[in-house]
């Protein structure tokens, strides 16, 4: 009969667009990457801050790559790292950069900039 | 029939027990929440109740990120905890101390969360692999001073298959759960990561409401 191809294929089209309706998920609003665990070795103390410094500057690229969007802080946490080995240069472009991503932050960012600029 | 008066007893109390039973948990009541409106969320380091001494780091690394998959600014928590131990406080009990004027003060956060860890590790079984993370949190407004927020959550590897919460996240966790590698050195860890996404994932029934930079949901 020629009504059962074309009934066939919407029916087959309509199956396929409920079920990918179901199974699509949300991404994630940030790119966590090994964020928390480099926050995780730098209270632990299990790696240097120089280590620390370049597992974030990959995730930083790799989310600049991918356009995705770092987490809150993550720009403060690499601040202070780099505050730490004496980079300040780098520390007052990182509190800036968060500064400019999340304005809440602007406070406790002048704060820092301040304490941290010696 | 014999004793009458005590089957009616009887039957009275186990309809009333039955009732209570029936009665469903009070909706949390999040008028306070829903006018203090808060964009941002400065966590202190949490308080440990158990005895191992890597919870509260361990459970201070992992929050992050569901309060801000949430919607909110979360204050970098290595930052803050550096921030604490250049002003002399060094532990998590000294810094609950500080007030909260002081907090909005240096911080600038909206909000204050404080978080018990009142479980880590596997020290409370005598025969047993299980490993649990408990917690409780609470989410006070820097600017009025009032609570708008309680929460408590757990995590074990004891757990079943059967999903204890609801929807997508409850089952995300659970294959969370399956998959975790039994390494016991970072046991507690990983499972510290479960139960703080239990703990301060927004959810409708008793979570935190979803903050300002939150993805607007769709309704199907």
């Amino acid at each position: 009969m020629n009504l059962t191809r074309p009934t066939f294929f919407l029916a087959a089209l309509m199956a396929a667009a409920t079920l990918s309706g179901c199974v699509s998920q949300p991404q994630p609003l940030y790119y966590w990457d090994g964020y928390q665990q480099q926050v995780y070795q730098r209270f632990e103390n299990t790696s240097s801050a120089e280590e620390q410094i370049a597992a974030l500057e990959e995730s930083l690229q790799k989310a600049r790559a991918a356009d995705r969007a770092l987490p809150p802080g993550f720009h403060a946490h690499l601040g202070m790292l780099y505050a730490e080995i004496g980079k300040a240069d780098q520390v007052q472009q990182q509190f800036e950069t968060e500064k400019t991503l999340f304005p809440e932050s602007a406070q406790y960012m002048d704060f820092l900039m301040r304490k941290f600029a010696k | 029939m014999p004793f009458p008066n005590l089957l009616k007893a009887l039957t009275a109390l186990a309809l009333s027990m039955l009732m209570t039973g029936c009665v469903t948990q009070q909706p949390y009541d999040y008028s306070a929440f829903k006018e203090s409106s808060p964009a941002s969320i400065l966590v202190l380091p949490p308080i440990n109740k158990s005895p191992d001494v890597k919870a509260s780091y361990s459970v201070y690394s992992h929050i992050t990120l569901p309060l801000s998959e949430a919607g909110y600014y979360v204050l970098p928590v290595a930052v803050v905890d550096e921030t604490f131990k250049q002003n002399g406080l060094m532990n998590a009990d000294e810094i609950r101390e500080v007030s909260p004027q002081k907090l909005h003060e240096i911080f600038a956060a909206d909000t204050v969360l404080y978080i018990d860890i009142t479980e880590y590790g596997s020290s409370y079984m005598i025969i047993s692999s299980e490993v649990a993370v408990a917690a409780t949190a609470t989410l006070v407004d820097l600017r009025s001073g009032k609570e708008l927020w309680k929460g408590v959550a757990r995590a074990s590897t004891a757990e079943q298959q059967q999903n204890s919460g609801g929807g997508l996240a409850g089952i995300l966790i659970t294959a969370l759960v399956n998959q975790v590698v039994n390494t016991l050195s970072d046991r507690g860890h990983e499972i510290a990561g479960i139960a703080s996404n239990r703990l301060l994932s927004s959810n409708p029934v008793n979570g935190i409401l979803p903050g300002p930079r939150a993805r607007p949901t769709t309704p199907r």
